[in-house]
């Protein structure tokens, strides 16, 4: 079970002037239950990589495996591939449209054809599990505020289960206890279902922290691709794309330049913590 | 008078159904205190539906209070006579990006704001070059916005509410969309237009490194004003913040955790440097 990209190519607008190579023969293999993240500068072509995971964009060249199947296979069902990946879009408020916030978030499972009764328990728990308040639940998401639309559009997402969820930049714009809450819970559940999760983020700090893969996407290629410790080691170089390290990555380096004896591998608070009480230990 | 002055603010949006009947009422505003100098740099914090947004769209009368007084620059923003000299005096740049550029080549968008208040041509030409100038996207004049990345399409949008003159700029989570660099770009050009041009800029954020070098923070929670100081004191407060859903940069929380190791560290550390000077004076 897992996910292939084999030399994916996208072109929009082909042959006219706003001809633009988006995405420049990626290959990547994503394994079941792997948690990545993925960054790189805005135009990068994050968003377009990942709207080809569920079939919304076709690839120009290339081809794509899930679970083994060619998607693009005259036969394939793409309507069960949008059900096992699950996307939650850059921008929210294009993802929400119903009359209520909780009719919105019971649209996805009961188009999967979950009997009524299970659909309103997901949709539940899912609004719960994002941390919005019980009064908001009736009312229109365009009455929401920014922060809290977002968190309706990921409720309507991980109603569904999706065996490979999605995430593009879920946390812009959510207050720091949202994020951290909604990045725990996706983690949690990561853990408990061992479903895949896929997390693009402009956040260097969020990826450190809970994803165990990057890959750095620079002008529709992937650029690196590997544990973070090992990527944030290019930080020189991600800078050069536009990038940056974890602020705690960038003290460990102040640290050894200081002539501290310190190694410059932690990117997340906890490993810089280790790190320092060690070195002050052995002093 | 203070440059902005907020007594008693109230905003309730009320929610009604198909036939106008009311449904439900909403407070995003209750009764909130809170003045700022003209030439400040300020943050506001708060968590999601804290009553942000609802305030910043109070500042150019883009909603009016249902109770309570907002004055900016000596101008009621319940004076309806007053909303187009209020829309001059405080602009607004929102979240996205992509929503905010209308026009085709980027100079024309930013000459739209003057064009539109009445500005004679020869002058709204002049206004364009220093706006772009001022946050650094002047070389991008005749390009077209499709082409831009979120934050040179941001800093047009800032250029775009510059050139109306205004005295105060409010930025409604400005970089929630951008990369590290253009998060950088932007607020670069918004500090370099506090200092220089003595713009008071109002920033909206989510980020709590983007508020270490503002002169003044409001923290909000339910429609109120629950702290306020500026960032060293602010970020002292680290279990405080919590409660009100917040957090400290990174660098102020890994010195958090350091003196809850027992290492003898000052509160509020906020930078690199403050961090490195403390270690070095335990060291030493
Ligand atoms: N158009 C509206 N109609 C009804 N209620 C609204 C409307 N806009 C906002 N609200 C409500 O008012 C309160 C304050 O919203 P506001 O948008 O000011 O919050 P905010 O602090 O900007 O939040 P965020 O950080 O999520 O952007 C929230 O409870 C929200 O649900
Ligand atoms: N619908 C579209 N039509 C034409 N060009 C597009 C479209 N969407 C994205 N692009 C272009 O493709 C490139 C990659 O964009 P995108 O995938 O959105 O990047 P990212 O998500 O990393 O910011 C950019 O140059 C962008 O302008
Ligand atoms: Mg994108
Ligand atoms: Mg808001």
């Amino acid at each position: 079970m897992s996910l292939i990209l084999d030399n994916i190519s996208h072109i929009y607008s082909q042959g006219d002037a706003y001809e633009k190579k988006a995405l420049d023969g990626v290959s990547l293999k994503i394994e079941d239950g792997e948690f990545i993240g993925i960054i790189g500068h805005t135009g990068s072509g994050k968003s377009t990589l990942i709207q080809h995971l569920n079939g919304l964009l076709k690839a120009t060249e290339g081809n794509i495996y899930f679970n083994g199947q060619d998607i693009y296979d005259k036969d394939y069902d793409l309507r069960d591939l949008r059900m096992q990946v699950g996307m939650v879009f850059q921008y929210p408020e294009h993802q929400l449209f119903d009359e209520t916030v909780f009719k919105d978030v019971c649209f996805g499972p009961r188009n999967q054809g979950l009997p009524e009764k299970d659909v309103t328990l997901r949709a539940y728990e899912a609004l719960k599990n994002v941390g919005l308040d019980e009064k908001y639940y009736d009312v229109s998401p365009f009455e929401l505020s920014g922060g809290q639309k977002r968190r309706a559009a990921i409720a309507g997402v991980i109603a569904m289960k999706p065996q490979v969820l999605v995430l593009d930049e879920p946390t812009a714009g959510l207050d720091p206890q949202g994020r951290d809450e909604i990045l725990d819970m996706i983690a949690e559940n990561h853990q408990r279902y061992g479903n895949t999760v896929i997390l693009v983020s402009h956040s260097m700090e969020d990826v450190a922290k809970y994803v165990d893969r990057i890959i750095v996407m620079d002008d529709g290629r992937v650029r690196f691709d590997g544990e973070p410790k090992e990527v944030f080691r290019h930080y020189k170089e991600l800078e050069e794309i536009g990038l940056a390290a974890p602020q705690v990555t960038y003290l460990m380096h102040d640290l050894k330049d200081a002539g501290y004896a310190v190694s410059c591998d932690a990117t997340t608070v906890e490993e810089a913590k280790d790190e320092i009480m060690k070195m002050l230990g052995s002093r | 008078m203070s440059f902005i002055e907020a007594k008693d603010l109230v905003h309730e949006y009320i929610m009604r159904d198909e036939e106008g009947n009311v449904e439900g009422v909403q407070v995003a505003l209750d009764h909130l205190d809170l003045n700022v100098e003209q030439g400040q740099f300020i943050a506001v914090l708060g968590h999601n539906g804290s009553g942000k947004s609802t305030f910043a769209k109070h500042l150019n009368a883009l909603l009016v209070p249902s109770e309570g007084t907002l004055y900016v620059g000596g101008m009621d923003v319940s004076d309806e006579s007053l909303t187009y000299d209020i829309r001059q005096t405080a602009g607004m740049v929102f979240q996205n990006p992509d929503n905010q550029i209308i026009a085709s080549v980027i100079q024309e968008d930013v000459g739209f704001g003057p064009e539109n208040i009445g500005v004679p041509t020869e002058d709204i030409w002049a206004r364009v070059e220093k706006s772009l100038k001022a946050v650094g996207m002047w070389a991008y004049r005749e390009h077209s916005p499709n082409k831009l990345s979120g934050g040179q399409k941001q800093r047009v949008a800032i250029a775009g509410v510059m050139a109306m003159e205004p005295k105060c700029i409010i930025l409604d989570e400005p970089t929630a969309m951008l990369d590290p660099d253009g998060r950088k770009d932007v607020l670069a050009a918004v500090h370099e237009l506090n200092k220089t041009k003595g713009v008071t800029i109002i920033l909206i954020t989510h980020y709590m490194e983007e508020v270490v070098d503002a002169d003044y923070v409001y923290v909000m929670d339910k429609g109120k004003v629950v702290m306020e100081g500026n960032p060293t004191g602010i970020f002292s407060q680290v279990e405080t913040l919590k409660e009100h859903h917040l957090d400290v940069p990174q660098i102020t929380m890994l010195a958090h955790e350091l003196k809850q190791e027992g290492l003898p560290l000052k509160d509020g550390i906020l930078t690199r440097e403050e961090l490195i000077q403390e270690i070095d004076r335990i060291c030493h």
